[in-house]
């Protein structure tokens, strides 16, 4: 145990996802050795991301302003909607450079072991959405796991009865550079039922 | 080196650091097990597909120092695919699941009953055979008998009279004679009592023939006997969908 404010940092800092006690030890010290000018920019840093960031009115994504970058931009094709689990997950579908149109962020996943249902995710902002704009096609991309898989189903009966409305799933299989013989079978079934053409 | 191989169905999956997760499985033969399954979030894990929930599988752990850790595992039967295509039955995947977590008891003590009761429910409701509400009061009033906790039906819960009877107490301990009948008992159509017995005993015709209104209140007196004995609400309950009979039929 160190004395005073030192622990105090340790133990803070170790309530982090992802630090344990040892890291959390180097991180203390490293800010402790560190320039007094980086760790005010630090701190100035989590105080700006606490009091200035807000979520979205339109997609639910983290934002500066009312509205986010993507919901701002008039080049982004508002037809076009892709449905995910969390605001980083627009980030990894935003590094593809694949996709062009506009986002909705649910919030998380359907999972009832954790009293998550539809009431607590943004379902009902997207069904409105759908509902008041020129929605064409909606692209489920949550997360390739139960709950994910959940939620498209769920998400596909609720989007059904829309008419002129295309829904999409993102397509699963083989990840690149791995080897056949240790794909587990769900996601070799999974790639043999979406196989295409070539 | 410590190793240890079971057959068992994945209850639970917590995140863990980066890309770990911790596992609760019930085993056939060690019981419920909570083991480390090291970077299966990332998306060239070997076997991070074997190990969600409702997934049969093989494992193999390292004996940890607090937790275990899985170093292999290989699917015996993926429930999962059957079961997350219909979002009524993961609610009630999902409810099975949690109940056998909280009947389970302590790590590591075999409940073989438990384990076998959990893998045929999964296997109904994946197979999409059977309203998943009557295979999730099916597996509740099972498993409920398991814990000793298991509802009169036929005969009166205090003196033991034999019935039919027309009323049901939870603190009772099930159906209820007129001369036992608690205060604020529920009282139940004839067709309800056929029902939970036919539940209980496996005796599917029956239960399939029964009208909503019997089943809606079948799910109703069991999840109250339930959450009355486990002294505790659980959280997958209320999100349950129930349909009726006929939208079941429809869908």
């Amino acid at each position: 145990m160190y004395e005073g404010p030192v622990q105090d940092l340790i133990e803070e800092l170790g309530r982090l996802p992802g630090v344990g006690p040892k890291s959390a030890q180097r991180i203390a010290f490293h800010l402790l050795g560190s320039d007094p000018a980086d760790v005010a920019r630090l701190q100035d840093a989590l105080q700006r991301v606490k009091d200035g960031v807000v979520f979205c009115d339109v997609c639910g994504n983290v934002s500066e302003q009312e509205r986010c970058r993507i919901c701002r931009d008039a080049r982004r094709d508002p037809a076009s909607v892709c449905v995910v689990e969390e605001p980083k997950d627009v980030l990894a579908i935003e590094r593809t450079r694949e996709f062009k149109g506009r986002y909705h962020v649910l919030g998380g996943a359907l999972d009832p072991l954790s009293g998550i249902g539809p009431d607590q995710l943004r379902i009902r902002e997207l069904l409105t959405r759908i509902g008041e704009q020129e929605v064409t096609e909606v692209i489920i991309a949550t997360d390739p796991n139960t709950e994910g898989e959940a939620t498209a189903t769920y998400l596909v009966r609720m989007l059904r009865d829309f008419p002129g409305l295309t829904v999409t799933r993102l397509a699963s299989g083989l990840p690149m550079g791995g080897d056949l013989e240790f794909a587990d079978e769900l996601t070799l079934g999974r790639a043999f039922s979406g196989r295409r053409t070539v | 080196m410590n190793l240890y191989r079971d057959t068992g169905v994945v209850l639970r999956v917590q995140k863990l650091g980066e890309a770990d997760r911790i596992i609760t499985l019930l085993t056939r033969r060690t019981g419920k097990v909570r083991a480390v399954a090291r970077g299966v979030r990332r998306t060239k894990s070997r076997f991070g597909a074997r190990v969600e929930p409702f997934c049969h599988v093989d494992v193999q752990f390292y004996t940890g120092r607090t937790l275990d850790v899985i170093t292999q595992v290989e699917t015996v039967d993926a429930f999962s695919a059957g079961i997350v295509g219909d979002y009524q039955r993961y609610t009630s995947a999902c409810a099975i699941l949690e109940t056998a977590d909280r009947l389970a008891g302590e790590e590591k003590e075999p409940v073989l009953r438990l384990y076998m009761l959990v893998a045929g429910a999964l296997r109904a409701l994946s197979a999409g055979e059977r309203d998943p509400s009557l295979v999730l009061d099916a597996f509740l009033l099972r498993a409920m008998a398991f814990a000793g906790w298991e509802p009169a039906v036929t005969e009166c819960a205090r003196c033991g009279v034999p019935g039919p009877h027309s009323s049901f107490s939870v603190a009772g301990g099930g159906a209820v004679c007129t001369g036992c009948r608690p205060p604020g008992s529920a009282r139940p159509s004839a067709e309800t009592f056929s029902l939970l017995a036919a539940l209980m005993h496996g005796d599917w015709e029956c239960a399939e023939a029964s009208g909503s209104v019997a089943r809606r209140d079948t799910s109703g007196l069991v999840a109250a006997h339930l959450q009355w004995h486990l002294e505790r609400q659980l959280r997958t309950l209320p999100l349950v969908e129930r349909r009726g009979r006929e939208e079941t039929a429809a869908t």
